[in-house]
């Protein structure tokens, strides 16, 4: 009877089990990926040309905005909360989450908040246009009517956050299975958990900031407004004493799931497991102290930029860890490059690009001619998209013959990767040098010398943007009909939901805990 | 799920909240402590409230260019200049300057200047004795003013300051103004 489960529409509805609720937010996120990659297509069409060609410029930064709250919130977020949903009760031999109405209370919260972000669209005055990151006065005193749902939104997707972030501890901490120690957890466990501290730390402070924008905006406070004594640079400290350790958030599960990966294709073990610990916590307590490398030409006296711009240095320490780490797994190792294998390799080379302009811009003296330019767009979207994206495909790909029990074809898979790594870097990489030569980011038109690069970074976008369409018909086929997929799919796969449990996983796992030794 | 795991959760769950509402409160403690922190460090700029002049040292050796810039906001219908664009000032000497302003609208409006000084480290030598900054000014259909402000820089300034910029953002406050008004009466 383990198989057994409700049916129809009340099955996800009422649903407190991890599997189905993992399964709907990994579906959630698929769908705002498509949505956030439609308006990157919009901004790309515009900018194949200079000129105003498509969108008027208000537009246009409605564009940019949802892109960026779309991605962040509703696409690499929620895919994150999936991957813990499904994965961590199996790894740690838990039958589920902790608190698993709760858990589908942070579900099912979601889609409302981003129903109300996305009917901003469709108001007068339109979308919000201030740039994702909301920077007082644009979204005080200047920003859209809309706003306000904006600030609906961000705080039920706060609360959704913080619910998931609580489940992941308590799961954790609680419900392991005997003899599964700390030390023995799967990696992918390890940042998770440390993923969650970093959410319960920082999303009330974003909740804090949204709600003294509303105060600003219509209870008559200035926190943010210079002529009733308060101050719009306070601003973008709040908001970055969030935004940083939301950086991390949205990339260390991803962490997690290559070294899931990587170990698997070397049939090695994960090199320096406890240095992968140690330097995960070490990016998690310094990304509290590096705020300001965000704001330099904020006009920061120079004891502050040196602070900044040290500590900022200082986390390429323990991320040098990390990908050494990974390097030094597959070194000898007998590799084989199946799907997931190709884009963990690519997720470890192009992070490490993303990683070291990352390097460039904590530079305070440099950082003023790259400030708000292309490079930062090229630079953020080199850790994002083949950083937390090829994360997530990877672990899809890794662990769908697990989930459905179903094998996707790996010829097509291979096609997807291919794509993906030509069009990724096709799109971001010249960004790197019309953002060097001087091009500002965020604006609908540019001066006639960086029509090349953007002309290639557009192609990139399209073509890139249909890969991931074609991502979607490669699960479905894969779903519907797949090859049947074995216990364990991977020979060189590790863990309890590989060893201790059949392909597809059941819908009840661990009812009885299993020995771990 | 057994009664002690259930125990066990309940427990932990409250001492996670209970970090989340401390964070909560932590984002409200961020607001008074990053003025009380940018008041001792002076770093953004802003000058202090009123100053007084007494027992001052002066520094005859050094000179201090002291210049002035006026700003007037979106939504402002004023005239507001500083009729003086620089100073050179021993640190320690009492000056004063006078900024005009004439109100252009055919309504009664409110104004607020906001001082600031780059670099922002300088902020914390710069004492002012007397400022319309410290006041708003109400200013009828067509009224203008001239308005002193008396300031001298302290002598303990550092030896790099050779200039300094005194920057005022005139904001129009008329709506702020009277409901404020309303709440007082």
């Amino acid at each position: 009877m383990s198989d057994h489960h409700p049916t129809g529409i009340t099955r996800w509805l009422y649903t407190t089990n991890h599997k189905d609720i993992g399964s709907m937010y990994l579906w959630f996120s698929f769908i705002m990926f498509l949505v956030g990659g439609a308006m990157a297509m919009v901004i790309r069409a515009e900018l194949y040309q200079p000129g105003l060609q498509f969108v008027d410029p208000g537009f246009f930064n409605q564009m940019t905005t949802m892109h960026g709250l779309i991605m962040v919130f509703g696409a690499v977020m929620p895919s994150m909360v999936g991957l813990a949903n499904w994965l961590i009760p199996m790894m740690i031999g838990a039958p589920d989450m902790a608190l698993p109405r709760m858990n589908n209370w942070s579900f099912w919260i979601l889609p409302f908040a981003f129903t109300l972000l996305l009917s901003s669209l469709f108001m007068e005055g339109g979308a919000p246009n201030f740039g994702w990151t909301f920077y007082a006065p644009l979204s005080t005193t200047y920003g859209p009517p809309s706003t306000d749902f904006f600030i609906l939104g961000v705080h039920m997707m706060g609360i959704s956050s913080i619910m998931g972030a609580i489940n992941v501890i308590v799961t954790v901490f609680n419900m392991r299975a005997p003899g599964m120690t700390l030390m023995k957890m799967p990696m992918f466990v390890w940042t998770w958990f440390i993923t969650a501290f970093l959410l319960i730390m920082v999303m009330p402070v974003l909740a804090g900031v949204v709600t003294m924008m509303l105060t600003d905006r219509h209870f008559g406070t200035s926190f943010f407004d210079a002529a009733g004594g308060g101050d719009p640079v306070m601003f973008q400290h709040i908001f970055w004493f969030f935004g940083h350790p939301e950086v991390y958030i949205m990339i260390l599960p991803a962490f997690g799931v290559v070294s899931e990966i990587i170990p698997a294709f070397s049939r090695k073990k994960l090199f320096g497991y406890s240095s992968m610990v140690y330097a995960t916590a070490s990016i998690a307590l310094l990304s509290f102290i590096v705020w300001a490398h965000h704001m330099f030409t904020v006009g920061m006296p120079v004891a502050g930029e040196l602070f900044f711009m040290i500590a900022t240095m200082l986390i390429a320490v323990p991320t040098g860890v990390k990908v050494f780490n990974w390097v030094a797994t597959m070194w000898q190792g007998s590799l084989t490059f199946e799907t997931p294998m190709l884009f963990s390799i690519a997720f470890v080379i192009l992070f490490t690009i993303g990683g070291f302009s990352g390097v460039m811009l904590a530079m305070a003296p440099v950082d003023f001619q790259y400030h708000d330019t292309y490079f930062v767009v090229a630079h953020f979207h080199y850790v994002l998209f083949p950083g937390a994206i090829f994360g997530t495909t990877a672990a899809v790909y890794y662990w769908l013959p697990k989930w459905t029990g179903k094998m996707y074809n790996e010829k097509v898979g291979k096609i997807h990767f291919w794509l993906s790594m030509i069009f990724v870097n096709l799109t971001f990489f010249p960004m790197h040098f019309s953002g060097l030569a001087g091009m500002p980011r965020r604006i609908p038109d540019y001066n006639m010398m960086f029509a090349d690069f953007n002309m290639w970074a557009s192609i990139g976008a399209f073509g890139l943007g249909l890969t991931q369409v074609f991502f979607l018909v490669t699960i479905i086929m894969a779903i519907r009909g797949g090859k049947k997929a074995e216990e364990k799919q991977w020979d060189g796969a590790t863990g309890l939901e590989w060893d201790a449990l059949p392909s597809p996983a059941p819908y009840h796992t661990f009812s009885t805990p299993p020995k771990v030794d | 799920m057994t009664e002690q795991l259930q125990q066990k959760n309940k427990k932990l769950v409250k001492q996670l909240l209970a970090l989340v509402g401390g964070m909560c409160l932590f984002v409200v403690a961020l607001v008074p402590l990053y003025d009380v922190f940018c008041d001792i460090t002076g770093i953004n700029g802003k000058t202090r409230g009123q100053a007084l002049y007494e027992n001052v040292e002066v520094d005859k050796k050094r000179v201090v260019t002291v210049e002035f810039l006026t700003n007037i906001n979106r939504g402002m219908p004023w005239e507001f200049e500083s009729q003086t664009k620089s100073v050179e000032v021993h640190p320690g000497e009492l000056n004063e300057v006078r900024f005009y302003a004439k109100n252009r609208s055919k309504f009664d409006i409110v104004g607020q200047s906001v001082p600031s000084v780059s670099p922002g480290e300088a902020a914390l030598y710069l004492n002012k004795t007397e400022c319309f900054c410290f006041d708003k000014q109400r200013l009828t259909a067509g009224e203008e003013v001239e308005m002193p402000m008396k300031f001298y820089i302290d002598a303990d300034i550092p030896k790099d300051i050779t200039r300094l910029t005194l920057s005022y953002q005139l904001f129009n406050v008329t709506e702020a103004a009277s409901t404020e008004s309303a709440a007082t009466k």
